[in-house]
């Protein structure tokens, strides 16, 4: 388990990590999801006391991280692919970090062995290709065989091999009961590993939700529909009681009617249609509407705009961003309210 | 608390594990023995045409130790890598978080590397000795003479002394490149120029490095006149680099990784 409360890092008059508090709990995998730069690194880097927070406190089951004793055999990271020296080899790299935490010399075997890196454990590490340093990074956080893991961004330069590797470990070690906290700037990613999802935007907290949650509030699907006599159609719709609403480049966008019933009833009135077409929002979408909103806010001092305003044409709108409508409550409403 | 032996035995681990340590501190030994003999040779050559003066002040000790000005720059590349390559690779975050008590794993840092060059030091100092006596013939200076031992003894101290200031000078700076940058021509030109520059003598010989090499000296040469003894020389150098190391422990300390 690990408790951010208030954690907050200032670069001069930057602001990269603002007030996050969350709680990243054991058994299941908690994604931490943010655009580059958003503070996600930043964060990791004070939850293993590398970094000093400017204010705030980050507790590892209870204990601030240098009063672990071998922080080791509590918390393991990947921080970052090849952090190690390229001279020495992938063996004395963990045989050194096992050393300092009294874990015994066995284990680097094992661990080695556990990412499959047993035939090239005396080579030394300069020759590793950046899917090999990243396994090797693995390797060194699961050393000390801990009960929690951070992940900094374990997919980068992976192939699909060992992205779906990397994913069956994280399941794997969540599935033991273990706290598995793992950063990522790609939704679809997470979408697919992660339990629970803390985003953040420019080191604010956006959201700290189930993924069951987020992928309830995100994935609605619509219709959207075109046609050269818009008012007709709408009147049309107005009349059969359905609720349409007016969305860029002349479409409209309905919620809740199936395609087929729509089209029939487009056909039976003679109107002409440029455009039926059913609608999935991504996750993807609604992660970078999330985000792109708090740049927005910051750009504004703090106004909030519309972010209707910025729609593409052509581009499907989750739920959430219609003007004059409610907002749905979950992921970023907490956030918004505060803000407001 | 980290355990101090754990973390000793990882740093002994991460100095033999890389060739750096081979390459720096071989060719410290080669330059300084090889470069010694060689200048005990022509010395031994041209002895009988010096000015009776020098005659007088040859020091037949110190000039076995001749290499020592050349062969310390590889002992200072030594200590710049083993605290720089920490920053240079990455590794220092591994390791910090491994060991979060920064004065804990400085200090065994430290305290591995110096132990070793402390051995390497002495080794050569004894080396370059005896290789450099043998070359000077009639002229050669005994183990036994006054001063001698204590000369070759402060080699080793002075070799030990000039890697351990590095390393600190490293942990402040953190890039191999800036540390080495500043270091090399330090030692290898500034301090000379500073020394033997009349207006700068005065402040030339409170440099680490100049009165460090005190300790070395058996005959005190012909019209020299610094206010302190070998061993005050060697204290000189000595507060300088526990100067350095404050400066680096406190940086670390409040850095950020």
């Amino acid at each position: 388990m690990i408790e951010l409360e208030g954690l907050t890092k200032h670069y001069g008059d930057k602001v990269a990590v603002d007030h996050l508090t969350f709680t990243v709990r054991p058994g299941i995998i908690t994604g931490f999801l943010g655009p580059n730069g958003a503070g996600k690194s930043t964060t990791m880097r004070m939850m293993l006391d590398l970094d000093n927070p400017t204010s705030g406190t980050v507790r590892i089951d209870g204990k601030h991280y240098r009063q672990l004793e071998d922080p080791l055999t509590y918390i393991g990271a990947l921080l970052e692919a090849k952090a190690v020296h390229g001279g020495r080899s992938a063996a004395n790299h963990l045989l050194c970090l096992a050393q300092s935490n009294g874990i015994p010399r066995s284990r680097v075997g094992e661990v080695l062995e556990m990412v499959g890196l047993s035939s090239v454990a005396r080579k030394r590490a300069k020759g590793f290709s950046l899917g090999m340093g990243q396994r090797l990074g693995i390797a060194a956080a699961l050393l000390g065989d801990p009960q929690v893991l951070l992940f900094d961004e374990p997919v980068n330069g992976l192939d699909p091999e060992g992205i779906h590797w990397i994913r069956n470990l994280m399941k794997h070690l969540a599935a033991q009961g273990r706290t598995v906290f793992v950063s990522s700037h790609l939704m679809s990613e997470m979408a697919l590993t992660a339990d629970h999802l803390v985003v953040i935007g420019q080191g604010r907290l956006m959201a700290d939700t189930s993924m069951k949650d987020f992928i309830h509030q995100n994935s609605r699907s619509y219709v959207r529909m075109r046609s050269p006599e818009q008012q007709k159609l709408l009147d049309l719709l107005r009349a059969e009681g359905i609720h349409a609403v007016a969305a860029g480049g002349g479409a409209l966008e309905i919620d809740g009617v199936p395609a087929e019933r729509l089209g029939e009833l487009a056909a039976a009135h003679h109107l002409t249609l440029h455009e039926l077409s059913p609608q999935q929002a991504s996750l993807e979408e609604a992660f970078m509407r999330l985000t792109a909103a708090s740049v927005e806010y910051h750009a504004h001092n703090g106004e909030p705009v519309p972010v209707r305003t910025a729609a593409v044409p052509g581009t499907p709108q989750p739920a959430g961003a219609r003007p004059g409508e409610p907002q749905p409550t979950g992921w970023g409403t907490d956030w918004q309210k505060k803000r407001s | 608390m980290a355990a101090v032996g754990q973390v000793i035995r990882s740093e002994w681990t991460k100095i033999r594990s890389v060739r750096s340590t081979v390459w720096t501190l071989g060719i410290a030994v080669l330059v300084t023995v090889g470069l010694g003999m060689l200048i005990c040779t022509l010395a031994n050559h041209d002895f009988n045409s010096m000015p009776p003066r020098d005659r007088l002040s040859f020091d037949a000790t110190n000039i076995s130790f001749a290499g020592m000005g050349l062969g310390q720059l590889a002992m200072i590349v030594f200590g710049v890598l083993v605290v720089s390559n920490e920053y240079s690779t990455g590794m220092i975050r591994a390791s910090l978080a491994a060991v979060p008590q920064r004065g804990t794993f400085l200090f065994c840092k430290l305290l591995v590397a110096t132990a070793l060059v402390f051995v390497v030091g002495l080794a050569t100092s004894f080396v370059t000795f005896f290789a450099g006596q043998a070359m000077l013939g009639d002229l050669r200076a005994h183990l036994g003479d006054p001063g001698v031992l204590r000369a070759v003894i402060g080699g080793g101290l002075y070799m030990t002394l000039i890697a351990l200031f590095s390393m600190a000078v490293a942990t402040m700076l953190r890039s191999p490149m800036l540390s080495l940058g500043i270091l090399m021509p330090f030692f290898f030109l500034i301090s000379n120029i500073l020394g033997n520059v009349s207006a700068t003598r005065k402040i030339g010989r409170f440099l680490p490095d100049q009165a460090g090499s005190k300790i070395m000296q058996v005959v005190p040469r012909a019209g020299e006149d610094v206010p302190y003894g070998p061993w005050g020389g060697l204290g000189i150098m000595i507060a300088w680099t526990v100067l350095a190391l404050a400066g680096g422990y406190v940086l670390l300390k409040r850095r950020d990784a």
